[in-house]
């Protein structure tokens, strides 16, 4: 059994813009062992989104292989895809993207919407991811009533309540004060090694990527390891 | 059930939006209700008709009336089991604005012809023997207050008395009901012998009559031996079934059908629009939500389920406001107007087509933003957001 969790090969990934194709990644490799934390690096319009959207089974490459715990994600159908999301991976994304109706608690308990547990066990593993981000006290508090450290925090508590073995992460704390930013790349930090999550994370932030085991640095659809400065 | 949460707190994420969609919705269910209740009543009674029952009338128009002399005759038609007859009798009590309808009939065939409308023994006897007696509906009596041993005076609209005095004078000796649960009593009946040796034209004549055939008797066979019976003589009959002479007697009015179906396709194209109008706009402010629910892992019928969920939900909150209020508003309406539009009844069957224009409504109004919420690519989606 492969000890990748991810296992990219020969990836291309291609849009149609009118008449003109343009290609965003170009015959991509790439192993991410398990356990591991990896920042993604490079200038707007790289790839970083498009390479983690089909990390998440978010999006298909137009040719080469996309294997994920597992799983071939080229080969699935978009309801496949979305069973296996909820199964196996957590999304943190830039602007938490909690949904404003529901409170902190209810945001958290989502993913578990789609399990056949009962009412009382989602309330109570909500609880316990709400703990683990430091918020079981915000529970009944609505996105708009928390700080957006916050609102981060609870979306991670939404990304490792079905204990999924990657976490991918698009610019996790691209709209934090740097205090804050640190908090929740700790936060990270220790879901990475205290639980053996693998994480992905993609970053505009040389200090944010500092948290990370390494970084990888992708221009113009390709890949490059760099040691940060 | 678990996504109800969810679907009940996205519909509250712009209350005043929400609230003036409801009580859109519940107006148009509203006018439903009453309109139907109003289309009911206009169809005379189509519903309680009675397939025993022939109604005989004279064959230019049902406002003439036919000799008394036909009784006997009609009762000799092989078939035939019962006949009783009634007369129009327009008037009112005190004032022009409170009318009523008393008919003067016989009281042992018509009540053995009617056997759905009760009374007592005691009521029924004096009935019988009381020259000036009535029995009031316990609809109409409610409405005025009246009791059994009160002098009521009715004037007349159409009948003076010999004196020329239209007043005239009943006691009331009893009360009936029906058991027909979608029967009303507004009305009131008395004596045919009184009514015909006191008024001052018209005598010998009556309005209608009705036969009650035999269990078994060919009703057409019936109807087309009564009419040839009368075929050569001044007053010629028309028999029909007594449905057929409710949607006669209905039509007078006019289509009041097809008004009351044109109102409401109206008001639910109306609906329809808004409604409709509501869920896309909903929708389209959420996309980035929607969004993270499917990369959340939520597959598209079932995002196609929670848009759908919010739009029937809106309706059927409106809707079933509407259809219980103007249930309420039509009892109210039944009791102070029963005796001006008697037979107002929201049925069953209408409260049955209420629940499924209430389900047609909700996933017509919403099918297309659910589909467009089904149909999101992620990636854009989230792009977009």
């Amino acid at each position: 059994m492969s000890e990748n969790m991810v296992e990219l090969n020969n990836v291309n990934r291609t849009y149609q813009k009118g008449k003109e194709s343009v290609a965003v990644l170009h015959d991509l490799d790439l192993m991410i062992p398990k356990g591991d934390f990896l920042a993604l690096m490079g200038p707007s319009g790289s790839g970083k989104t498009t390479l983690l959207n089909l990390l998440g089974g978010l999006d298909k490459p137009t040719s080469g292989s996309v294997v994920v715990s597992g799983a071939t994600l080229s080969n699935m159908s978009n309801s496949q895809l979305s069973s296996w999301r909820a199964q196996n991976v957590g999304f943190i994304f830039q602007f938490y993207n909690l949904l404003p109706v529901l409170t902190a608690q209810k945001n958290v308990e989502l993913p578990l919407l789609l399990t056949s547990l009962g009412s009382a066990e989602r309330a109570k593993r909500a609880g316990i991811a709400l703990s683990v981000v430091g918020l079981a006290d915000r529970a009944k508090h609505y996105p708009r009533e928390l700080s957006g450290g916050q609102e981060q925090r609870v979306a991670i508590a939404r990304a490792i309540v079905s204990d999924p073995e990657i976490l991918l992460c698009d610019e996790p704390t691209g709209d934090l004060d740097r205090e804050t930013a640190d908090e929740i790349l700790t936060l990270m930090q220790s879901l990475n090694k205290e639980q053996g999550k693998t994480i992905v994370m993609v970053t505009h932030d040389p200090e944010a990527a500092r948290y990370a085991n390494r970084t990888l640095h992708m221009d113009k659809g390709k890949l490059q390891e760099r040691e940060l400065a | 059930m678990k996504y109800f949460a969810l679907v009940w707190r996205s519909l509250w994420r712009k209350k005043a939006r929400t609230i003036l969609t409801v009580l859109s919705v519940m107006v148009a269910f509203f006018l439903y209700a009453v309109l139907s209740a109003i289309g009911y009543a206009f169809k005379g009674g189509v519903d309680l008709a009675n397939a025993q029952r022939l109604v005989i009338v004279d064959k230019i128009t049902f406002i003439n009336s036919l000799p008394i002399s036909y009784l006997n005759k009609i009762a000799a038609v092989p078939g035939v089991d019962l006949v009783t007859h009634a007369t129009w009798f327009e008037g009112y009590y005190q004032d022009n604005k409170n009318p009523v309808t008393p008919f003067p009939v016989d009281p042992e065939t018509y009540l053995a012809v009617y056997p759905e409308l009760t009374l007592s023994d005691e009521a029924r006897k004096a009935f019988g023997s009381t020259r000036t007696g009535v029995i009031v509906g316990e609809d109409l009596i409610t409405r005025y207050g009246w009791k059994v041993g009160d002098r009521i005076p009715v004037e007349s609209k159409i009948y003076p008395q010999k004196d020329g005095n239209r007043v005239w004078e009943f006691d009331v000796v009893g009360t009936f009901g029906t058991t027909d649960p979608k029967g009303s009593t507004p009305f009131m009946l008395f004596n045919y012998e009184y009514f015909d040796e006191a008024r001052a034209f018209g005598q010998g004549s009556v309005g209608w009559y009705v036969i009650h055939i035999a269990s078994g008797a060919n009703a057409v066979e019936i109807a087309k031996a009564v009419d040839n019976q009368f075929a050569n003589s001044p007053s010629q009959t028309k028999t029909s079934t007594e449905a057929a002479f409710a949607e006669s007697f209905a039509k007078q009015f006019g289509n009041i059908g097809l008004i009351v179906t044109l109102i409401l396709t109206a008001v639910f194209f109306t609906l329809l629009l808004v409604s409709g109008n509501t869920m896309s706009q909903s929708v389209r402010e959420r996309i980035s939500e929607l969004a993270v629910l499917k990369t959340l892992g939520f597959k598209d019928g079932t995002v196609l389920g929670i848009v759908l969920g919010e739009s029937l939900l809106v309706i059927a909150l409106g809707g079933l406001l509407g259809l219980g209020l103007g249930w309420f508003v039509v009892q109210g309406i039944a009791q102070t107007m029963g005796t001006m539009l008697p037979g107002m009844y929201f049925t069953g069957e209408a409260w049955l087509i209420g629940i499924g224009l209430i389900l047609a409504a909700g996933i017509l109004a919403g099918i297309f933003p659910a589909l467009k919420a089904m149909r999101l690519t992620i990636v854009d989606a989230l792009a977009r957001g």
